[in-house]
């Protein structure tokens, strides 16, 4: 059955072949002169280091081919750096390569498996020394230790629950409430609808009230975007459709898959493309996703105007923004 | 004897008078290592790692791992005055202002990309050449969590400077911790200390990136190292080497000079690639805003395979219950490299269980003379070569004029086809590579010479190889495949019947071999 033939005879290591500077002394003092020369260079490197730190401005820029204009300061102490070490490194290995003998050494391995006396003795001691401590007999003790180590890991496990509060609905609600204002970011004024023209997309966010201050953690919920499309290249529901105001659409701008800032539009299709996995949404149809990994369209803000003709949110989102998590319902 | 002799050895004599060690430091001085330019990816490994533990003390002593927020007023005009964290501040300080900062920052960001790079260059040569058998299944299992921080430390690393790409990355992971089924929102609302970002994400992860995980990473290294020292480094197959040898070179002076001096140069290429090509400027990035984004946002290359599997990802989310299932994430971000590890790590059992070889290893296979396992290799790496350029398929987009839905739907598509077609086909070159060896045992070498014979025949004539030569090609093993028949000597089937006809199924594909030539073959070719 077994395809294993015995194996060819080993005719054994291949004879030593000596260097030349093994036998020539002259190669074996040039090999030497190479040596030092290279560890001279790491030292002149190691003054260009000096030099380039202490004397050279860092807003000296010089023309380097290849490398265009070029701040002189980090360059220099860049490649005095560099010199520095890799010629310690060239000339140790150029020395144990060329002058240090170079004879190959035969070592023996010894199989890892102990003597089977060895490991009788020591399978022996364990046994041994798990009967001495009576482990096997004493079931109300095995059972009241794993118990215990059960649930010893639980203290430094619920230390660790002061880490953050706990998320409450703060993944449901945004920012906005029914009349809020859209200003624009940056600059925090006011939108009108003709500040928008056809085509023209905005990033905005909720009007900020007295006393409040704009965190990180508000624009990644708040961010929204607008865009202004002809009022006839919605395809949108009746419902949807009311939400928009002269051809004016709002989407967040979180996206729905893994809340980076959806922020490329394409304006001859009218897609949104997210930056980080290219999901791509169809404005024209609420956001619908057209292609990519993201499974729902991106949340739309419902606006209209208010009565000084600037641009509201006519009621706050109706479903969460931004990525999806368990205690989500739709 | 020169000076300096005499003073090394009385530096030894005042060491064994202290420590009695002279016995064990002169064996460990004469140790010997087998060379093989393919076993200095490890040592790569280790001299980024180091180099990065002292880059990043450096980068500490400016760091500012805070995100409160600050006012820019610094050397780089084009920020000046704009608010932003104390991280990104901090950061910019250290480009700008220290004299030599900046150029510590590439050299720690480009040691990171050589570590991985190197690391799983090192990887890849222990599998290929079946280093990780036994005795050797912990160190396979210790560098496999190794790789694995490394993936994780690496992108903590470069999330720190709370820049606008960093930041981005930051979110994506926040919404994989969300996506976590039950407990994801909460893991995430403790991790960032309530919803992203808020202000505790940047100062925890620095205590992990240069406190925790630096520790195990040390911890782990010097296990690892330790194996290699106590266990014997492997070999490669040739005449004079055997399983119960090592042939190399001893540590005093050859390996001392040769890896000392060959952690300079890893450090003196390091700063040169940081000098000329300058990496991550997260001053042009700006700081970090979830409102905001740049096109091409890409991680780093270790990452990107990961982007890239969550790219692909066809767009399923579960709602039912009042619940959300978000399997476009789960699925790419969690179960597929969980898989991919949990399967790489188990990797020497499964081997051995579908070979039946329990005997210690300590020569090396050339990947040829392992057909099955080279073809996995190739497969997994085709996998994940997918992977990357789908991670990458905006870029690509833009340099080749396609557009990113054919490149998405060529990795949809080809992360299913072209693996398998990769193993098929690095099979049948093992097993064609292995015909050659045959023939070249067998029928010698090409000469390049034409010989007239006296009928008129044209025939090349064939140098035979010398022994050192036939040797190398022919030492290997060839196992036959395990046989574990369904019934017994009663006629009674045996328990577990399907597992082992399954197993010896994939046992007889696992052996798949070209004979190689025998004695009796060579014998033969004697007499022609």
């Amino acid at each position: 059955m077994s395809r294993e033939v015995a194996p060819l005879s080993d005719p054994g290591l291949p004879d030593h072949v000596h260097r030349k500077a093994d036998t020539d002394p002259i190669a074996e003092k040039k090999a030497e002169r190479q040596v030092a020369l290279f560890f001279a260079f790491s030292a002149l490197g190691t003054i260009l280091f000096i030099y380039s730190y202490l004397f050279i401005h860092h807003d000296l820029f010089i023309f380097i081919p290849i490398l265009g204009s070029t701040n002189a300061h980090q360059l220099f102490l860049g490649l005095g750096l560099t010199c520095s070490l890799l010629f310690i490194g060239m000339g140790a290995v150029h020395w144990a390569k060329y002058l240090m003998p170079d004879n190959e050494v035969i070592a023996h391995r010894h199989e890892f498996r102990s003597p089977e006396n060895e490991r009788a003795d020591f399978i022996a001691t364990v046994k041994e020394g798990a009967a001495a401590s009576g482990l096997g007999r004493r079931s109300i003790i095995k059972r009241s230790l794993a118990l215990s180590m059960g649930l010893v890991g639980l203290s430094p496990l619920l230390l660790l629950r002061d880490l953050g509060p706990l998320p409450e609905k703060q993944l449901e609600t945004t920012s906005w409430k029914t009349g809020t204002r859209l200003v624009t970011d940056p600059g925090n004024r006011p939108i009108k609808p003709a500040d928008l023209e056809v085509g023209a997309v905005a990033q905005v966010l909720p009007e900020l009230v007295e006393g409040q201050e704009r965190t990180l953690n508000n624009i990644g919920k708040d961010a929204v975007l607008l865009i202004r499309l002809r009022p006839e290249e919605f395809q949108l529901s009746p419902e949807r459709l009311s939400w928009t105001h002269e051809g004016i659409i709002a989407f967040s701008k979180i996206c729905s898959h893994m809340g980076c800032a959806v922020a490329l539009y394409e304006q001859q299709t009218k897609h949104l493309l997210c930056p980080c996995h290219q999901s791509t949404f169809d404005v024209p149809r609420a956001a619908k996703v057209i292609f990519g990994p993201a499974a729902r369209p991106l949340p739309q803000l419902a606006i209209t105007l208010d009565s000084e003709g600037y641009l509201i949110a006519k009621q706050p989102f109706t479903e969460p923004v931004g990525p999806s998590f368990w205690e989500r319902s739709s | 004897m020169s000076t300096g002799e005499k003073a090394l050895g009385s530096v030894a004599n005042y060491v064994d008078e202290r420590t009695g060690a002279a016995a064990w430091m002169k064996k460990n001085l004469n140790k010997v290592f087998p060379d093989h330019w393919s076993f200095m990816l490890g040592e790569v490994t280790l001299y980024s790692f180091i180099i990065l533990l002292l880059s990043g003390t450096f980068l500490t002593f400016w760091f500012d791992p805070s995100q409160r927020e600050v006012l820019y007023e610094g050397e780089y005009q084009p920020l000046n005055g704009l608010k932003m964290s104390a991280a990104y501040a901090s950061t910019l300080h250290i480009s700008f202002d220290i004299r030599g900062g900046l150029l510590m920052r590439q050299i720690h960001h480009w040691a990171a990309l050589l570590f991985m790079a190197a690391m799983i260059a090192h990887l890849l040569r222990i599998f290929f050449t079946g280093a990780f058998r036994k005795p050797r299944e912990f160190n396979w299992i210790i560098g496999v969590g190794l790789v694995t921080l490394g993936i994780v430390e690496g992108f903590l690393g470069y999330s720190l400077p709370d820049d606008l790409l960093s930041g981005t990355g930051i979110r994506i992971a926040e919404a994989i911790l969300q996506a976590i089924p039950v407990v994801g929102t909460y893991l995430a609302f403790f991790a960032f200390g309530g919803a992203f970002p808020g202000e505790a994400f940047i100062p925890r992860i620095f205590t992990v990136h240069v406190l925790l995980l630096p520790g195990i990473f040390l911890a782990l290294i010097t296990v690892h190292l330790m194996l290699v020292w106590y266990q014997k480094h492997t070999q490669f197959p040739g005449p004079g080497r055997t399983e119960k040898n090592v042939v190399g070179y001893s540590l005093m002076p050859i390996y001392m000079a040769k890896a000392g001096g060959f952690f300079f140069i890893v450090f003196g290429i390091t700063a040169f690639l940081s000098t000329v090509a300058s990496i991550n400027p997260i001053w042009l990035y700006g700081p970090y805003t979830p409102g905001q984004i740049s096109a091409g946002s890409q991680p780093d290359w270790y990452m990107g395979w990961l982007d890239g599997l969550v790219r692909m990802s066809p767009p399923i989310e579960t709602h039912a219950f009042g619940h959300t299932i978000s399997w476009n994430i789960l699925i790419p971000g969690l179960i597929v490299p969980g898989i991919l590890f949990t399967g790489m790590a188990l990797y020497p059992f499964i081997e051995s269980w579908l070979t039946g070889d329990k005997r210690e290893h300590h020569l090396l296979d050339r990947p040829r003379n392992v057909p099955n396992r080279t073809a996995l290799g190739a497969m997994s790496l085709t996998f994940i070569v997918v992977t990357v350029i789908n991670g990458g398929n905006d870029i690509i987009a833009t340099n080749f004029s396609l557009t990113i839905n054919q490149i998405m739907w060529a990795s949809r598509i080809g992360i299913f086809v072209l693996p398998p077609l990769a193993f098929i086909i690095t099979k049948r070159l093992c097993l064609s590579l292995q015909r050659a060896d045959r023939d070249l045992v067998l029928h010698g070498k090409e000469s390049g010479t034409l010989l007239r014979l006296p009928h008129g025949e044209f025939v090349e004539v064939h140098q035979p190889l010398n022994a050192h030569e036939t040797f190398a090609l022919t030492q290997h093993e060839q196992r036959p495949a395990l046989v574990l028949p369904t019934f017994d000597d009663h006629g009674v089937k045996r328990p577990r019947a399907m597992l082992n006809k399954w197993r010896t199924r994939m046992s007889s594909a696992v052996s798949e071999q070209i004979q190689k030539p025998t004695p009796d073959d060579m014998k033969e070719i004697e007499h022609h």
